[in-house]
């Protein structure tokens, strides 16, 4: 196995040159809080560019997985190399060229906006004039040119998280983790953070995601793994695991929650598979609207329908028996 | 056209900064800049305080006690007596301010200490860069009160500058201890209170400060003896005054001292890297 711990800082960037095929590989990567596994034995592979995803409720050790990729949590087994390098021998050289963006903001309340950046880059290495550049580029890619000198709690809740992806930036990371980067804003702050995600997509920014939703994982990830109880469940690209895991279309019909489970057993025989839930009954088919009318002829006259197009939340739904967000 | 659609170019010396180095070796600095920065928000207070508080001790309880207490102790004026002990108490006061929220903050209420860690920052660094930080705030602080002293004639002796060394001394070993026991706290029951008020002030009243600590019964001088205040202030007095004590009790007061700074900066930095590499 390679060691590096025995190099200059300089002699392990020269063969991270040549290293990463992969920027980061997990091989049964497992994490114990005593006797409980938090993540258990996952592997997974991100390519340079790629943006990928970590799909699942909470509590599936998205975050956890998150952390021990940003090199701050030691693993308690398995492998793991990002950029080609050990996290256990060589965290500061990895954490120097990622970008973290953490659950919950950690911007510090006591400095200005612009001030964030600044003490943010300095971490990096970066000297005093280039970080005050650096800052003033950042805070206009994260529009948030003209609250420089505001205090961070004066910010809204979209802000802040356009500022900690912004701070994530200032070394210029060739990794960007984002740990749940939407949750919590509202719809239009929401598409305006996709926006600035998307763009560093284009670029080539290498993404690693997590997320509990859906929409999001559909947005942003290239491929994604969907995660529960420590587990990865399946893999592959959002359309690919719709084509997998669900049908082409689904009904959602509601018959009133006493009724639901009655009905049930009316329509059994309809569509592909029927999934049973307290609220409503989805009818997976490839063809939506003939079912729906199946179920009218039948006789049985639901409160509200619905045709649509099959979503991660079905495959998800499809894979563990339980909804994303519960 | 703005530069709204690009994330800039990549700045240069890339190569170094990715590789780490910088931030293996001056990391400590960077967290310290940080810190500062930070207390530059509230520079009048500490301005404020700084020159308020020597004032305020040394006329009432110096001057104005001093009235009061006749008897020269042990060869000095009551003020002589008194002034090296409030000036390693201001130490410590700035010392039960700035390890204590702070650090309870950086884990909790705004975790920067997580933020720091997630760039390429240790434990071991965020642990010492508080301390330097803190130095460089508490060291301003005992000078303004030492150049008091030194108006109101409280320092016969030209030794007694050291006492600013020794004051600080005496705010880093309380302060590193208060430090690794406030970073093992997760939740907030008013444990800096208790602090405050069952360490922090029996400690400046029993800790020889007012009156020599043998005028206690021998059941409360044991309060004395494990006080890093009492020997930070034994010790400010030898050199302020020529206060005579064994030669050797001299040398423990020291060590004693550093002995406290170096177990609270051991377990601070252990505490620091296991929680925020659970």
């Amino acid at each position: 196995m390679l060691r590096y711990e025995h190099l200059s800082p300089s002699a392990v960037w020269s063969r991270l040159e040549f290293v990463p095929e992969a920027v980061i590989t997990a091989s049964l990567l497992t994490k114990k809080y005593k006797d409980f596994a938090a993540v258990d034995a996952i592997s997974f592979e991100v390519a340079p560019g790629e943006s990928f995803g970590l799909l699942g409720p909470n509590g599936a050790g998205k975050s956890t997985t998150m952390r021990m990729v940003g090199a701050v949590s030691t693993r308690t087994s398995g492998t793991l190399r990002i950029l080609g390098l050990d996290p256990d021998d060589n965290g500061p050289e990895i954490r120097a060229q990622l970008g973290v963006v953490p659950q919950a903001d950690n911007l510090d309340m006591e400095l200005k906006v612009r001030d964030n950046l600044i003490v943010y880059g300095r971490y990096f290495g970066i000297p005093r004039k280039q970080v005050a550049k650096r800052a003033d580029e950042l805070l206009e890619f994260a529009q948030l040119s003209d609250r420089a000198k505001s205090r961070v709690d004066d910010l809204s809740g979209g802000m802040k998280r356009r500022l900690t992806i912004a701070r994530a930036l200032v070394n210029d990371p060739r990794i960007l983790l984002l740990d749940e980067p939407t949750t919590g804003l509202d719809p239009q702050a929401r598409h305006i953070l996709w926006d600035r995600l998307f763009r560093l997509k284009e670029q080539g920014t290498t993404l690693v995601l997590t997320t509990h939703y859906m929409d999001e994982a559909e947005q942003l990830c290239d491929r994604l793994v969907v995660v529960d109880k420590g587990a990865i469940m399946a893999e592959g690209s959002p359309a690919a695991l719709i084509k997998k895991y669900s049908t082409r279309e689904v009904v959602e019909v509601r018959f009133g929650s006493e009724r639901n489970a009655k009905v049930a057993k009316q329509i059994e025989g309809i569509g592909d598979r029927i999934e049973v839930l307290p609220d409503r009954i989805l009818i997976y088919s490839n063809n939506g609207e003939a079912e729906l009318s199946e179920i009218v002829k039948r006789g049985l006259n639901p409160i509200t329908s619905l045709v649509r197009r099959s979503s991660l939340e079905d495959v998800f739904l499809r894979l563990t028996g339980r909804s994303l967000i519960e | 056209m703005t530069s709204i659609d690009s994330v800039p170019n990549p700045v240069p010396e890339l190569v170094e900064r990715r590789a780490g180095a910088k931030p293996r070796r001056w990391g400590t600095l960077y967290v310290a800049e940080h810190r500062l920065r930070a207390m530059r928000a509230y520079l009048q207070t500490l301005l404020v305080t700084g020159f308020g508080n020597p004032l305020l001790y040394l006329f009432g309880l110096g001057v104005g006690l001093a009235r009061l207490v006749n008897a020269p102790v042990g060869g000095a004026t009551y003020l002589e007596f008194v002034a090296p002990a409030l000036l390693a108490s201001a130490a410590v006061t700035v010392a039960g301010e700035e390890f204590s929220y702070p650090v309870l903050m950086g884990f909790k209420w705004n975790p920067i200490f997580f933020g720091m860690n997630a760039a390429p920052i240790s434990g071991l660094q965020i642990v010492n860069g508080m301390i330097l930080s803190i130095f460089v705030r508490m060291f301003p602080t005992v000078g303004i009160y030492y150049a008091f002293m030194l108006i109101f004639g409280a320092v016969p002796r030209v030794e007694g500058v050291v006492d600013i060394l020794v004051a600080v001394l005496v705010g880093m070993s309380v302060g590193i201890m208060i430090m690794a026991y406030t970073s093992t706290i997760k939740e907030d029951h008013g444990q800096m209170a208790i602090i405050q008020r069952f360490i922090l002030m029996p400690m400046f009243l029993f800790s020889g400060t007012f009156f020599p600590i043998t005028n206690l019964p021998i059941y409360l001088q044991w309060i004395g003896w494990i006080s890093p205040l009492w020997h930070g202030t034994q010790l400010g007095r030898v050199l302020s005054y020529g206060l005579v004590e064994p030669g050797l009790l001299t040398v423990v007061h020291v060590a004693y001292l550093v002995l406290l700074a170096a177990i609270g900066w051991y377990l601070s930095a252990r505490q620091f890297s296991k929680r925020l590499n659970a």
